[in-house]
């Protein structure tokens, strides 16, 4: 009763925010429903007994993609006639995107009806529901059998930030701002940088 | 809590609803009630620091200074800057509010008094910490005026760099645990230094860990030194300039949720949680629960302290701190922590 109470609100929200997502005028607008739809989402993913990935949901997509995604959309200077401007232009090809999209769901929705794929351990037996807690049996595959592809995505993952640093890193130029040392900043105490005046009534300074 | 009102004819998952409710509830009250307190030690701490009185006049030794504020605060008018995006001006106190609270739904007070003992409890609590970002965001954006947008700038950047350093402490800490659960990682301290010392942080692997936890969590809170987000002589108020009243008294009221927290996490993932310091017998009389609020509450009075002993950083060492010392220094000790656990054979 409870589940069934809690499933309909979670989707009902996913799928309402989704649609406010693509529908809302301002993008920011947008970027908020689509932090509401992940979260939703994760709510989802905990009802079906995928903490773990709930989650993950919730820290990578609404902490950090989602951030991200804010930050260029508020830093962006927003013209909405010039967005409407090629709107004209666009449509066959999102009217392609979005036959391709309605294809995918009758596709997936007739296999599904012709009986879903039964997930099964190699040797063909049907997969025992582990009696471990999500983390650990996600930690056991991906460490154990997947090891090498989980590596494998790692070290693109990290050359794909090393270009990203490579990309934006400038050599300074001679004659450019000078470059802060950390250290002599620290090192520097009141007794260089200041002095003590005590000045005849009416005489200046001379620093 | 759930036989009690299966005890009153509801079935089990109704009893179940009903008893999670009541705990939200009395969580939240004493939260807030909580809140109210350290706000005033807060200003009583300041107070004392530099050689004030502090709030004495409302109540005895002005205890009831938080309530007065409250009560000001409620009969305050509610004013919307004619520019400001409404729905997202009134959503984003709420955001922060709402969040704050939340994550107090995992953290537990004694063995088994928590209100949700889930396997991936400090995961939630990261889970929910980075939603927090989106309030002061929000506050920033739709109030249409330049200083609180520069404010929400310094923030996101601010808790996105020290989230990072906070979740390679974590990996340090769960490691060591071999749990995500709040309450398994309380247990496994159980006499972990020298077999009677009930806390991680004596170990020399954590123990630079906690340093950099607690200053991170400085800066998660953007509390002083680490107050960029408001700093007066800058920004005038930050991302709540524009806000007044109970839309004001949201975000202070999250603020300090927030920072309690901070210190509750401080206490339970190296200093031992609701265990007393020593694994000796005669400490145990002492509940729990007073173990935790007491290690807390010198947390929340070392934020105190700090606040009133340090000047602010400036923008560009913040950052510095975060993405130079920090994030590498806790990288290696990742790295040094699993090579230590590996070679004593902890894993096997």
């Amino acid at each position: 009763m409870i589940q069934t109470i809690a499933f309909y609100f979670f989707a009902t929200i996913v799928v309402g925010a989704a649609v406010m997502t693509i529908m809302a005028k301002n993008p920011v607008h947008s970027v908020l429903w689509l932090i509401l739809t992940f979260f939703n989402a994760a709510g989802l993913m905990v009802m079906v007994g995928a903490e773990f990935i709930a989650m993950l949901l919730v820290i990578v997509y609404v902490g950090a993609v989602a951030v991200l995604f804010l930050f260029v959309v508020m830093m962006l200077d927003i013209d909405f006639a010039a967005m409407r401007a090629g709107f004209i232009r666009n449509v066959p090809l999102g009217l392609a995107i979005a036959a391709v999209l309605l294809a995918e769901l009758l596709l997936a929705v007739g296999a599904y009806n012709a009986g879903g794929i039964v997930l099964g351990a190699p040797d063909g037996s049907a997969m025992q529901a582990a009696d471990v807690s999500n983390i650990e049996a996600l930690g056991a595959l991906l460490y154990g059998r997947y090891i090498l592809l989980f590596e494998i995505a790692g070290i693109i993952l990290l050359v794909a930030m090393i270009g990203a640093i490579v990309l934006t890193l400038q050599p300074s130029k001679p004659g450019a701002r000078a470059r802060q040392d950390v250290g002599k900043q620290i090192r520097r105490r009141p007794e260089d940088a200041t002095v003590m005046k005590n000045p005849e009534i009416g005489q200046g300074v001379e620093l | 809590m759930t036989a009690f009102f299966q005890s009153l004819g509801l079935s089990y998952e109704w009893a179940w609803t009903a008893a999670t409710f009541a705990g939200i509830i009395v969580i939240s009250l004493l939260v807030m009630f909580a809140v109210a307190m350290v706000i005033y030690v807060d200003r009583k701490v300041l107070g004392a620091i530099m050689m004030r009185r502090g709030p004495n006049v409302v109540g005895p030794f002005g205890l009831l200074q938080s309530f007065a504020d409250g009560l000001k605060v409620f009969l305050q008018e509610t004013i919307i800057p004619s520019a400001a995006n409404k729905g997202i001006f009134l959503l984003a106190p709420i955001i922060t509010f709402t969040v704050a609270l939340a994550a107090w739904a995992v953290i537990p007070f004694d063995a088994g008094v928590v209100l949700a003992d889930i396997n991936v409890g400090l995961l939630y609590i990261l889970a929910i910490s980075s939603m927090g970002v989106y309030g002061v965001v929000m506050a920033g954006w739709a109030s249409n005026s330049k200083y609180p947008f520069f404010s929400a700038m310094r923030a996101s950047a601010q808790m996105i760099s020290y989230e990072v350093s906070i979740g390679f402490v974590l990996v340090c800490v769960v490691l060591f645990a071999g749990t995500f659960n709040l309450s398994g990682i309380v247990n496994e301290q159980r006499g972990f230094g020298l077999g009677f010392i009930n806390a991680y942080v004596v170990h020399p692997l954590l123990f630079p860990m906690w340093v950099v936890f607690f200053i991170s969590s400085l800066a998660e809170t953007a509390r002083a030194p680490f107050d960029l987000t408001e700093a007066e002589s800058e920004l005038v108020a930050g991302y709540q300039t524009e806000y007044s009243s109970m839309s004001f008294a949201l975000f202070w009221l999250g603020e300090y949720a927030n920072i309690l927290l901070m210190c509750s996490l401080n206490t339970l993932l190296f200093w031992g949680g609701w265990l007393p310091p020593l694994d000796w017998a005669p400490l145990y009389y002492v509940p729990g629960i007073i173990w935790f609020l007491l290690k807390t509450f010198v947390f929340f009075f070392m934020f105190s302290w700090i606040w009133a002993t340090v000047p602010r950083y400036r923008y560009d060492q913040l950052m510095r701190l975060g993405w130079k010392v920090f994030l590498p220094m806790s990288l290696l000790f990742v790295a040094a922590t699993s090579g230590y656990l590996m070679a004593i054979g902890h894993f096997a």
